[in-house]
């Protein structure tokens, strides 16, 4: 199975609280995730005040500033990665350090019929 | 004869539903064709059995009805062939059925899911229910219910959620959700005013039915013998836990004839067995409350102490206001409605708005013989709004402390 993981900051964290112990840094994370070769391709983004949001709506080009919806968490990165399944693909992100200081959606990719 | 047939298929129903589905899936992985192939399975037998007899081993001959239609389904499939030859190479080991149905178990529970979804779809893959009955069980339209199956069973294929039983070392943190979905439809049963009582009442008995089954297929986990211990005792004092009304009827005043004593026995022995491990946890606990109110010969002689103890242990593991609410409770008990009403006010900051706080109080009061105070208390909790069969409860009450000696 594919799932994408959009890594998200959380609106939830309080900030002045003390920051809890994540299980490994980010360069750990990918390096393990590239050995296991469950690890596709993956990145970090801009912040959300550098979106471009484009719509086009009864054929007229609509571009605004900053992500469509506004909210307090937005996707600070995306990883695409291969698994056996949905057990994994949550071991792998409990894994990820943004899941202690962020949240991680779990994706599945869309499956075409042959 | 027909009586007997219907008898025989409602029996093997109850018995084998579960098992017959939750194979079909392991070698189809398709949720719906092995629902409907069970179903078409005990179609034909309310058709067969009553022309032909009951067959000597009905497990078996559902089995392989439903196997056929399975096959006679993907034979109409034209893209399902590698399906087809697994389900024509099935052959019927039991102790693989076995597993097939904690694994059935475990993905009905898998926390992918909300907690709803998983409460419907136990029911309706391992227990058998049809949808119809689900719906009417949580009073919700069978539009709905069905809706949210289909939801279910497509997250799963969907989202890849797998159709096993968790490995050791994610076993620990799967089994407490697996538990919790059985408590949700064991209390769901409880819960129903009167009116409702006659639909939600078989959910108990499903839960039971469930947990059973968990227990004998993971009998090295005292947790799940101390939630069937909790169920089982509970359930063995269902027909004085409600008067002629419907009304509840309070612990210390039920008729402990109408307990069930087989039933509190039984209770007792899986509870002992569960302690034995030294493992203890929150269902063992509730367990260990339970006995010791199932087996004292009336409420006077409660061992009010060792419920106290076992309360103690509970808060350690569950720091909730119900808990440290009922602990205050026990300490009463125990020591007197004094205490009761120091350990309550000890905890009132935290049961803001519970009616139970002070309808704990006015029992307290009622107790000393402070009737003023008491009937201040019963309509406080009056006017917390609780439902209808407890507003009858505590107005009869607030009439014993406000009459004329």
């Amino acid at each position: 199975m594919q799932y994408l993981l959009f890594i998200n900051n959380s609106p939830d964290i309080d900030p002045s609280a003390p920051p809890e112990k994540e299980p490994m840094d980010i360069e750990d994370w990918v390096d393990q995730m590239d050995a296991r070769g469950v690890r596709k391709f993956g990145d970090r983004l801009q912040s959300a005040a550098d979106a471009t949001t484009v719509r086009v709506r009864k054929g007229e080009l609509l571009v605004t500033d900053g992500p469509f919806v506004e909210g307090k968490d937005y996707i600070a990165g995306i990883d695409i990665i291969e698994c056996a399944d949905l057990d994994e693909a949550i071991e792998i992100a409990r894994l990820h350090p943004m899941a202690t200081a962020g949240n991680i959606e779990i994706r599945p990719f869309w499956v075409w019929e042959d | 004869m027909g009586g007997l047939v219907e008898e025989a298929v409602a029996r093997a129903h109850r018995e084998e539903w579960g098992r017959i589905v939750a194979t079909l899936i392991r070698v189809t992985g398709d949720w719906s064709l092995a629902e409907d192939c069970a179903q078409d399975a005990f179609e034909s037998a309310l058709a067969r059995w009553g022309r032909d007899g009951v067959p000597d081993n009905p497990g078996a001959w559902l089995t392989t009805v439903a196997k056929n239609h399975a096959i006679d389904r993907l034979r109409r499939r034209a893209n399902e062939q590698s399906k087809l030859k697994e389900v024509m190479a099935l052959d019927d080991p039991e102790d693989d059925q076995l597993d097939d149905r904690l694994r059935l178990i475990f993905t009905c529970c898998h926390p992918a899911l909300t907690l709803e979804s998983r409460v419907a779809l136990t029911l309706r893959t391992v227990a058998g229910l049809t949808t119809g009955e689900i719906a009417r069980a949580f009073l919700v339209p069978e539009a709905t219910m069905a809706q949210r199956l289909v939801r279910a069973k497509g997250k799963i294929r969907n989202a890849g959620i797998p159709y096993r039983v968790p490995p050791g070392h994610l076993l620990g943190e799967r089994l407490p959700g697996v538990l919790a979905v059985l408590y949700v439809l064991f209390t769901e049963g409880y819960s129903a005013s009167s009116g409702e009582r006659l639909v939600r009442e078989p959910l108990a008995e499903e839960a039971i039915r469930v947990a059973r089954i968990l227990a004998l297929l993971m009998p090295d986990e005292p947790e799940v013998g101390g939630l069937l211990a909790l169920m089982v005792l509970q359930h063995a004092r269902r027909a004085g836990r409600t008067d002629a009304a419907g009304d509840p009827v309070s612990i210390e005043e039920q008729d402990r004839g109408s307990w069930d004593r087989a039933a509190i026995a039984e209770g007792l022995s899986i509870l002992r067995r569960a302690l034995r491990r030294h493992r203890v946890g929150g269902y063992q606990l509730q367990a260990v409350i339970a006995a010791e109110h199932a087996s004292a010969p009336n409420w006077g002689q409660t061992d009010f102490r060792a419920i106290v103890r076992a309360y103690d242990d509970l808060a350690r593991l569950d720091p909730s206001p119900v808990i440290a609410f009922n602990r205050a409770i026990a300490w009463g008990m125990a020591e007197g409605p004094t205490v009761g009403l120091e350990r309550l006010d000890l905890i009132a900051d935290r049961l803001e708005g519970y009616y139970l706080l002070p309808a704990a109080r006015a029992d307290f009061l009622r107790r000393l013989g402070r009737r003023r105070e008491a009937a201040e208390q019963y309509e406080r909790a009056l006017g917390l709004a609780p439902s209808e069969p407890e507003t009858r409860f505590l107005e009869r009450r607030l009439a014993e402390v406000t009459a004329r000696e």
